[in-house]
């Protein structure tokens, strides 16, 4: 499936012709064969590759790809999929009053740390430099693209939800200062630790489920109806940060690099810890108050990316600790660039 | 600086959020970096690494504002 994306999108737009038959009953074949989308490797990186013509950046196409009509449709239909596979195995946790106080109360009870094994508190102590570079090539499909999936979000806000995402999103991007930008920090860190910033380079290397993390959320941005499940999954995200990058941090330091690898995991500790507090009230309380009817998808949103994310990192734990590479491919084996 | 007034939100649970234009500064009068950020969290609950800002430390131990 991805693979039938990459030929298509290689011919010129010109010669395509509006319609591509094969390409939508190939991609309605895949979903029909698939028995867990969330984990298939095939749709997963289809469906990155076809969000990835709204971003730019992560393959050579022409840029009118983008909106052609069959490329559209094999998108949504992934997409529906997709958000299907995810309400069976993903439950709406129990609800709040739809008040922005009680709303975000539920939040930080719902993502509280927990004490016991996590991937973080692995890196900080006991992974490997191998180890600790397999974590970060994990993290870059996000993070590369890092606070962009959100911003789909912003004219689909109302007023209070809308400036808080604004208020969070522009420190995200580095209050200006393009240096400071959360994607460049994490670009920086790959370099120093000697790994390719270009976006895609390990892409092949990636398991499903940690694609999923962010096909996922690019779906909740740039689905209007979805904006529930956007907020609440983006509060989520910022609840469960400043801990952990605090762990990560120490790691990157115990295996001996300098600031240049652990400013993005120290610049998260405190960003965070400001972006929860407005995530919560605000922008996922503040949606609620305006639009009660999104309670249950602001808080199953929440729920995905503790659980989507969860199933990414600690599948990658129990490798580590197995002795194994967490990557389909181990770092080794791959040139760096597909 | 953003010319707007400062308000300090006092967050359940957790740190004080300062928006607007406030000057931090140590006892000696010398300013703290605010590293860029319009918004900042304080600590108000003691335990935080990065003092006077929040680390999120305040989930860890329970703190209660009771307020
Ligand atoms: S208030 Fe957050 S660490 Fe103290």
């Amino acid at each position: 499936m991805g693979e039938a994306i990459l030929t298509a999108l290689g011919r010129g737009i010109r010669e395509a012709g509006e319609s591509l038959g094969d390409l939508e009953r190939m991609t309605h074949d895949a979903i029909t064969r698939s028995d867990d989308i969330i984990r298939d490797d095939d749709l997963q990186v289809a469906l990155l590759v076809l969000h990835g013509l709204h971003y730019g950046g992560v393959v050579d196409a022409d840029d009118a790809w983008e909106w052609h009509p069959s490329l559209v449709a094999s998108r949504v239909a992934i997409e529906r999929a997709f958000e299907a596979e995810l309400r069976r195995q993903v439950p709406v946790p129990d609800l709040p009053n739809p008040s922005a106080a009680d709303v975000a109360a539920a939040l930080f009870e719902l993502t509280k740390p927990t004490p016991g094994p996590s991937a973080s508190r692995y890196l900080a102590r006991k992974a490997t430099e191998e180890q600790l570079k397999e974590y970060v090539v994990l993290r870059s499909v996000y993070t590369l693209k890092e606070a962009d999936a959100q911003t789909w979000g912003i004219p689909r806000l109302p007023r209070r939800a809308k400036a808080a995402l604004m208020e969070i999103q522009t420190d995200e991007y580095g209050d200006g200062d393009p240096e400071r930008m959360h994607s460049a920090i994490f670009a920086r860190a790959m370099r120093g630790l000697g790994l390719d910033d270009g976006y895609a380079a390990y892409l092949d290397s990636v398991p499903a489920v940690t694609i999923a993390s962010f096909t996922m959320m690019t779906m909740f941005g740039l689905n209007r109806s979805l904006r529930g499940a956007m907020a609440g999954h983006f509060s989520a995200y910022e609840m469960t940060s400043s801990i952990p990058n605090r762990f990560i941090a120490q790691g990157v330091r115990r295996l001996g690099f300098g600031d240049d690898v652990a400013w993005y995991f120290d610049e998260h500790v405190e960003a965070d810890a400001v972006h929860e507090q407005i995530a919560g009230r605000d922008l996922a309380g503040g949606l609620v108050e305006a639009e009660p009817s999104l309670l249950a998808d602001v808080m199953w949103g929440a729920n995905t990316s503790l659980t989507v994310d969860g199933w990414g990192s600690d599948e990658a734990l129990e490798h580590w600790e197995a002795g194994r590479s967490a990557l389909r491919v181990p770092l080794d084996m791959t040139g760096g660039i597909r | 600086m953003t010319g707007r007034p400062p308000t300090i939100v006092a967050c359940p649970d957790g740190p004080l959020l300062v928006r607007g234009d406030a000057e931090l500064e140590t006892p000696e009068g010398e300013p703290i970096d605010r590293h860029g950020r319009n918004t900042v969290a304080l600590c108000r609950c003691g335990a935080s690494a990065i003092k006077p800002f929040c680390d999120g430390t305040h989930k860890m131990t329970g703190f209660r504002s009771e307020d």
